[in-house]
This record gives structure tokens, sequence and C-alpha cells, in this order.
């Protein structure tokens, strides 16, 4: 098969404005406008979920509905998780690859550029038919049949959308790499976009299955139908919107860190096939998503026989001690670079934060999933979940910082994005600290609120420990990650105002992105580069520091 | 100063056939996961009640066993279609494609068929909306398979004859095809 490659679009003149520029727009095939549609429709989605997370936070200091109808409740809930997950924070991580792997490979073209195109507009009609639907009393836990329906349907197209994103990506790492690029040289992020795509590629389409399922149950009820009724949705498909499945969105975090130490400590990271190997550990966690239920080492572990233990610890090990294992091996190998006194650049600072949370969030999922520790079912699971979901909200925002120039031709100013690295981080911890403390004081999870028979108090939100203290400290870090969210927005968006300012390798990068234009033309580079080494710019800054 | 090497733009390495087996796999998790549930609630059922299927609801096997045979030469006009692209036989090629796409709207009709037979209605237990779901996206993955065979016969008889990939990606998803119909007939009309 033989491929031309159309340079038409780099060098056609800008549509210039309005109408030309909208079509321009609705119709690119430029990975880069992509992503960042990707981008930007997560982005806003998160801050609408942020908003109603912060609100649902003030309503469960106290134990009475007061802010909110009781029957709101539900869907506001349902709001935030799919919010959060499947608008916010897949979207994010999928967008940020789509605009940055093909220029780490060298490439002059996403991989069917068509395809993630419609997957962008595919997701955005299901994103809106969503949150139209959860305001209608629809989504899980609602009371108007027809709304629930409707989430269902909204739901697949999101997840749909989200499929024919990781397709392409999967697709472009494994056929448009640059000349002599073999898979050992590919650099960190994408290796890790690869593992999170073909991780995805099964976890998605299995939830969708299910959904599909519920959709025709909610369609056509019956009583006899297992698969109908108000707790269906989070019965049956409830596991697509948990741990460990959304620890595959944040597996790219690793990839990120280790981008952004070899950057700023000017070091080849080392051994690259461990850590290739840690990170593609991490995409095991696929499994407990495959089964389609949560796989937990039974209570009174200790007191069971032999064959009992090993039919408990084998399947754990699998599904959760190997991906934490290859987050810990991932985390500390690229870590003990940063003893090298490394520069102190901002997308460093995101990139390690971030995988600290995710790391966490790793360690925490396996702990819930340990019967002993009766934490299933308490807000620990929820705690858990907004660690990995600010883990992947805080990369994406250093990744923003670090891959802008390429995608705006602007640098974001270093002093404010190191401020709100650190707010958004310490903002990530007091949301999902306190629910964790809270966990093990066995607070309900309020995920899924169920009422009290004889009154509006809501059940979930009662118990023997101290509602108040914890829920606030939560309400005010989901408060404080939802302004530094506003912030780096106000930020970016001022930055991007500005004058083009960007070098052509502003961090001193040692991968073939630093080798394009910043901005990068729509088909990314004027020729295209062969490879010799994991580090092409590092080869050459080396070369020419020996030649003078 | 130095500059990376430049190389002429190479062809992308198989990307129609990766991008077909990439999507063979998500399609293979999506009838996996649904075939892991309808089992399940079919054990569940099976313990509780004693019944699965709804009462007064027989399965035709006349042509879910005629959809099954239908798959082997499917599969055989495919790759007959690969190899005579190989040697680039054009007429043979433009009539393997067609034949595979003549009988998937075969297949398709054999679908309805077992509807209008079985009349399980809409309403009813789990098994109603389960058989609807998994035999409708069979459906739909049949209709993209006959668009696939008549899209990739019209370019190939249009003159692209140099895309013999396409071809193969063609032949690629019907073997999964194939193999989704195999489990399908199995989890469906055999353990019933």
């Amino acid at each position: 098969m033989t491929t031309t490659i159309d340079t038409t679009a780099s060098n056609a003149p800008s549509a210039g404005t309005g109408l030309a520029c909208v079509a321009e727009w609705l119709t690119t095939t430029d990975h880069k406008r992509i992503g960042r549609l990707y981008i930007v429709g997560g982005a806003l989605a998160f801050l609408g979920a942020a908003v109603v997370a912060v609100l649902l936070g003030v309503e469960r200091t106290s134990a009475t509905s007061e802010l909110f109808e009781i029957n709101a409740l539900s869907q506001l809930f349902a709001v935030e998780r799919f919010g959060f997950t499947y608008l916010g924070l897949a979207p994010l991580m999928i967008g940020i690859a789509l605009a940055v792997v093909p220029l780490q490979l060298g490439a002059r073209s996403l991989a069917f550029p068509r395809v993630a195109a419609a997957g962008f507009w595919l997701w955005l009609v299901g994103a809106a038919l969503a949150i139209y639907s959860i305001i209608n009393n629809g989504g899980p836990n609602g009371g108007n049949t027809r709304f629930v329906e409707l989430f269902n349907l909204s739901a697949l197209l999101v997840i749909a959308g989200l499929v024919a994103g990781v397709v392409c990506l999967a697709t472009s790492v494994l056929t448009t790499r640059a000349p002599g690029m073999n898979m050992r040289r590919i650099p960190f992020f994408s290796w890790s976009v690869l593992i999170a795509s073909l991780a995805l590629l099964i976890a998605l389409p299995v939830v969708a299955g299910d959904l599909l399922f519920s959709w025709l149950a909610y369609r056509y009820p019956s009583p006899d139908n297992l698969l109908s009724g108000s707790q269906a949705i989070n019965d049956w498909v409830g596991f697509g919107f948990s741990q460990p499945t959304t620890l595959l969105f944040v597996i790219p975090v690793f990839g990120f860190f280790a981008e952004t130490v070899a950057t700023a400590t000017g070091q080849r990271l080392r051994p690259r096939g461990v850590l290739f190997g840690a990170i593609g550990l991490a995409g095991i966690a696929v499994l407990a998503t495959v089964v389609q239920a949560p796989v937990t080492l039974r209570p009174a572990f200790s007191a069971l026989n032999l064959g009992d233990k090993l039919a408990d610890l084998v399947p754990f090990a699998l599904v959760h001690g190997l991906p934490l294992l290859g987050a810990f091996v991932a985390f500390a190998l690229v870590a003990k670079n940063l003893a090298t006194r490394p520069k102190l650049q901002s997308p460093l600072v995101f990139a390690f934060l971030a995988a600290l949370l995710a790391l966490s969030a790793a360690a925490a999922s396996a702990l819930l999933h340990v019967g002993d520790a009766e934490l299933a079912g308490t807000t620990f699971e929820e705690g858990n979940w907004l660690a990995v979901v600010f883990a992947g909200v805080l990369a994406a925002m250093g990744a923003v910082v670090y891959w802008g120039p390429k995608w705006w031709g602007r640098e974001m100013p270093t002093r404010p994005m190191l401020e709100l690295a650190v707010l958004t981080f310490l903002g990530a911890e007091l949301a999902s600290l306190p629910l964790l403390v809270a966990g093990f004081a066995d607070q309900p999870s309020a995920v899924f609120p169920a009422l009290s028979a004889n009154s509006n108090a809501v059940v979930n939100f009662a118990y023997g420990g101290n509602p108040s203290l914890w829920n606030t400290l939560s309400a005010v870090g989901l408060g404080l990650v939802a302004l530094a969210v506003l912030a780096f927005v106000a930020v970016a968006v001022r930055a991007l105002r500005g004058e083009a300012n960007a070098a052509i390798d502003p961090w001193n990068g040692q991968t073939l992105e630093w080798a394009a234009a910043s901005p990068a033309p729509a088909d990314n580079f004027p020729v295209v580069h062969i490879v010799s080494s994991a580090e092409p710019l590092l080869d050459l800054r080396v070369a020419e520091r020996s030649s003078s | 100063m130095h500059a990376l090497p430049a190389a002429p733009a190479p062809a992308p390495r198989r990307q129609v056939l990766v991008g077909t087996a990439v999507t063979c796999a998500a399609l293979a998790a999506l009838f996996g996961g649904m075939f892991a549930l309808y089992l399940r609630l079919r054990d569940q059922s099976l313990s509780a009640s004693g019944r699965w299927l709804p009462e007064g609801v027989s399965v035709p096997m006349v042509p879910a066993n005629v959809m099954l045979c239908a798959m082997l030469p499917i599969a055989i006009f495919a790759q007959w279609a690969v190899y005579s692209a190989k040697r680039g036989d054009r007429v043979h090629a433009g009539v393997a494609l067609w034949l595979v796409a003549l009988l998937a709207v075969a297949m398709i009709n054999a679908q309805v068929n077992i509807y209008e037979r079985m009349h399980v209605p809409a309403v009813g237990g789990s098994f109603n909306t389960m058989f609807y779901a998994l035999t409708g996206a069979m459906v739909a993955l049949l209709v993209a398979g006959a668009l696939f065979s008549a899209i990739t016969a019209f370019r190939y008889l249009g003159g692209r004859t140099t895309d013999r990939e396409v071809v193969t990606a063609h032949a690629l998803y019907w073997y999964f095809l194939s193999f989704a119909f195999a489990m399908l007939w199995f989890v469906i009309y055999v353990t019933k």
C-alpha cells in the first residue's frame, strides 16, 4: 500500500476568523487540534463536575439534606462520578496523548485522524446528552425511566468516542514511528500511552457491553429483568466507575514523570527495559475490569485453608499486586534520578506530585480490596477514586505546561505554575485523605446515597464518627482543587493571548517533539528524521559539546 | 551545527491491518464481556427458578446452524480475495469480495428469520433483552462487514489494485467475526 502525505494543510493560509475558522476546527485532521479539542472539553467538564463536587461536599457536612432535594442527590453524585471520570479525566488524558504522541514518534500525522476527530464529536454529543439526562432525573438511581435510558445510551456514545481515540493512539505507536525508532527507543510517555491504550481497548468495551444490556433493559422494563431497576447501573456497571478500572486512565502519568525527570536532569534514564516492564505491569489492572466484579481477599483470610488462600491470593496478586508493584518500581526508578539535583522546572513538579498521588492511589486501591480491612462500601473507596482523578488532572496540567509550546507557541510563566502545582496537590490530598480516614472509621460511602425510611435524612452521611470534620475537610480540598484548576486555566489563557515566545526546545528535551517548530505545523516536521537512539536530541547536544 | 539525519517519508507499517486488528481486539472484549454477564445471569436464573428461556420460546436451530456454516465459505472467500490480490488477479479478487458481501447479507436475513420464528418479546426476563442485545450487536457487525466487503471490492475493482493491505485487513475482520459468531452460536443457541 502506498501512502502520500498531504502537506497542503500546513502550507495553506489560515482560513481567518468567523465561520471559516469554526469550519476549520470542525473538520480538522491535525492531531494537535483534535487533542486540544479533547483537552478543552475535558477541562470544562472537569470544572463543572468540580463545582457539583464542592456543593455535594458542603451538603455532606450534615446528615440532613439542606442544599438539595433528596431526589436530586443521587443524580448529583452520578454527575460527580461520571463527570470526573469519563467527562474530565478520560478526555484530558486521551487529548494530551493525541496531541503529543505523533510528535514524539517523529510522525507527520496520527493514524486515522478522521476516526479520532469523529471520536471527539461522539464523546461531545454523548457528554451533552448524559448531562441533559441527569438534569432530567436520569442517570444511576434516576427516577425517570426514559432519561435513565437516555443516560445509558449517552454513556455508550461517550465510551465509543473514547475507544475511537485509543484505537488511533495504539495504531499510531505501532505503525507510525520514525525510521530507526524501534520499540525500545519509544519515548517513555508514548510507551505508557500504548500500555494505557491497549488496556482501555479491553476495558472500555466491557463497560460498553454492560451499558448496552442495561440500555435495552430500561427500554423494555420488566420486574423479571435483573438488569432493570434503579440500582441496575450501579450493580452491573459500577466496576467501570471505580478502581482499578479508573487507574488505567492514569498509567501515562508515570510516562510523563519519566519524560520530565529525564529532561530536568539531562540524563538518560536507565534501565529502559525495566522501566518499560514496570509501566507495562500497571496495565495488568485491566484484568479486574474483564472479570466485572471486585477481586478481593475474603474477610478472615488468615484463617482460611491453603487452597482457599491461594484461590484468593493469586487473582488478588495478579489484579492488584502486580499493577502496584509496577507503579512502585516505575516511580522509584525514575525518582532516584532526582538525587542528581535537577533543574526546578514546573512540569517536573506537576509530574512528580501526580505520580506520587497515582502511586498512593494504586496502593489504596489494593488495600480497599483486602476483606479484613473492611473498607468496601465506605468513603475510603471515594477518597481513593478522587486521588486517581486528581493524579490525572495534575499530570494533565503539567503536560499542558510542558508541551504547550508545541501546540500554541507560547510558554507558561514558571512561578505561578509552580505555585498552582503545589496548591492543586494540597487540594487533592485534602479532598481525598479525610475520606480515606473516615473510611477507616466506617463512614458509609455516599456515592449512591440511601435515604432513611421515615425521614429525609440521608442514611449514608450519618455514622458513629465525626462526619462534619472529615467531610468539611474534604469539601475544602475539593474547593481548593476547583479554584486551582480555574486559576490554571486563567493563567494559561492569559499566556496564550500574549506574543508567541516559545523557543523550539525550551526545556532542553531529549525526544523528537523538541525538533519540531513551536508551534508545530499541521504536518509536524518538514522532513522525517532518522533516529539512532532513544534520546536523539541529547545525542545531538553531546556531539555539539564534544566538537566544540 | 549538528542536525538529525533526514529520511524520505516512510510508508506507514501496515496501518490499516494493525488498526483492524486493534479494533477486532476491542470488539472481542465487547463480546467477551457480554457473554460473561449473559452466562452469569443465566446461571443465577437457573439456580433460582430452573428456567432461563421464556416459556413457549424455542430456538430454531436450522437457520442458526446455517449461519454458522456460512462462516466457513466466508472465511474461504475472504482468503481467496487475499490470494487473488497478491497475484494481481483483479477478476477473482472482485468475485471473492462480492461473494463475501452476499453471504453477509444472507446471514443478516437468517438472523431476521430467527427473530421471526422465536417470537421473543422485548419485554420480559433478562434473557429477552440480552438476546436482542447480543444478536443485535452481531447484526450490526455483519452490516459493517458487508459494507467493508463492498467498499473493498469497489476500491479494488476501481483500479486501486496496490491496496492489498485493505484486502488482508478485510479478511482479518471476517476471521474475527467468524470466531465471534461461533461463540455466539454456542452461548445463545446451543447452551440456551
